[in-house]
């Protein structure tokens, strides 16, 4: 039998939004099929490889391990959500480094790395690297990535 | 088959009192803290549950309370916040290494001590770094709280003493004060998000150039977390210069009782775990 679904209430990216839906649904789910915003991508779907990485009220979080009943009233960023008019500095250097190949992780790479730049969690290449560590790439080998995140730190793009 | 949310309902308390209540009224809802690993088999459809007790917003299970002898965490404590926990980084290095090995940050950001814990994987980074600092848990029913030594917690397979109505409440740790050797150390695939082929945690106090105090625990080679208290007996009280290695690797394989799975072998389980107890002593030979 079918249980009764909540009316969720998040802050998206700045904008009240509201959804209705299962309290056990994936956060992810909500993400992409309620809210209609498909840049959060589902990897592996167990929080191994950082594809589906939002930030939720501060922290950095795999959207896939986070059922919906518990970001009820949250708020919540989405790679949607880091660029304003133009590109952020992170997404420029990405450009300019050669950061994205396949793309799919990229979404994931830009919010985790968004996430680590604004905690001040990027002193040196080793940080940066385990910042990343969650997320998985299989193109690029992680270095054009690594130069981007440092770029952005140091301003350069 | 996928996790089906539709057939799915959550019970969200508003207080503790509230959540020992519904745990007496709906004993059949599963306790969810986190969700970094009830999420897992619940997404692939693995989980039987159908009810859950959200205890994600509880405000009286989080945060981490020093005093002068002990440090007291609370169950919903996040991976994330004892990782930088100065105090807990300075006393229980073990720990917060543990922590920091544990998924990595996004896991550490939403994955809880309590749900460690309780979640009760012989794989979990933090439970042999518990049980070398002799923590204790607080379990709560409506019929009151109750104090067990970490130790004796879990008693077989995704077994433990924790009663139908209980939660688990507080984490505590004596404080060691300084002078002591921590030892962690954990093999995986990989350095990062990898779920450990065998971890060791060790802490000990020497003196005389003798050990006089041991501490080791494993993970992954035993249906549960373990002390590895033939391999302690075979330390305690020896040379810290010229352990009995011999006599500690045989205790140690005594101790544990691996298996052949799809992360490692018993095989390979038993000599990784023999070559931390040595990678260990040598530790504590330069310590």
């Amino acid at each position: 039998m079918a249980t009764q679904k909540i009316p969720l209430e998040l802050t998206v990216n700045g904008e009240a939004r509201q959804a209705l839906v299962h309290p056990m649904a994936r956060l992810l789910d909500v993400i992409r099929e309620d809210f209609g915003l498909t840049g959060t991508k589902e990897g592996c779907g167990e929080g191994e490889c950082g594809a589906c990485s939002v930030i939720l009220d501060g922290s950095l979080v795999n959207a896939c391990l986070v059922p919906a009943v518990q970001a009820q009233g949250s708020t919540l960023r989405t790679v949607e959500g880091l660029a304003g008019v133009d590109l952020s500095p992170l997404q420029e250097a990405f450009l300019h480094h050669g950061g994205a190949q396949c793309g799919f992780c990229t979404p994931g790479m830009l919010v985790a790395g968004t996430h680590l730049l604004e905690t001040d969690a990027v002193q040196d290449e080793a940080k940066a690297r385990e910042g990343l560590s969650g997320n998985l790439c299989r193109c690029t080998g992680y270095v054009k990535i690594v130069d981007a995140l440092l770029a952005a730190r140091e301003g350069r793009s | 088959m996928r996790g089906q949310p539709s057939l799915c309902d959550v019970l969200t308390p508003q207080s503790l009192q509230e959540a020992l209540s519904l745990r007496v009224a709906h004993p059949e809802a599963r306790p969810l803290a986190g969700g970094t690993d009830l999420m897992v088999p619940f997404a692939a459809g693995r989980l039987p549950d159908r009810l859950f007790l959200n205890l994600w917003g509880l405000e009286e299970l989080r945060g981490i309370t020093v005093s002068d002898g002990e440090v007291t965490c609370g169950a919903l404590t996040l991976f994330r916040e004892i990782a930088v926990h100065p105090l807990m980084q300075r006393e229980f290095p073990n720990l917060v290494r543990s922590a920091k090995v544990t998924g990595a940050l996004a896991i550490q950001s939403r994955g809880s001590l309590g749900g460690n814990i309780a979640n009760g994987s012989p794989a979990a980074d933090t439970p042999p770094s518990l049980l070398v600092y002799g923590s204790e848990l607080q379990l709560t029913s409506l019929r009151g709280s109750r104090w067990v030594p970490y130790a004796d917690f879990h008693t077989g397979y995704k077994r433990s003493l924790l009663a139908p109505d209980e939660l688990i409440t507080l984490i505590r740790l004596a404080r060691l004060g300084d002078g002591g050797f921590h030892y962690f150390r954990k093999v995986g695939t990989r350095q990062a998000q990898a779920i450990s082929k065998v971890s060791l945690a060790a802490w000990a106090r020497t003196g005389n150039g003798q050990i006089q105090e041991l501490r080791i625990a494993l993970g992954s080679v035993a249906p549960m977390p373990i002390r590895a208290r033939g391999a302690e007996k075979a330390l305690l009280g020896r040379s810290v210069t010229n352990p009995p290695l011999d006599a500690a690797l045989e205790a140690l394989q005594a101790d544990i009782s691996p298996i052949d799975d799809l992360r490692s072998s018993a095989q390979f389980r038993r000599k990784v775990a023999g070559n931390l107890l040595a990678d260990m002593l040598r530790g504590l030979v330069s310590a």
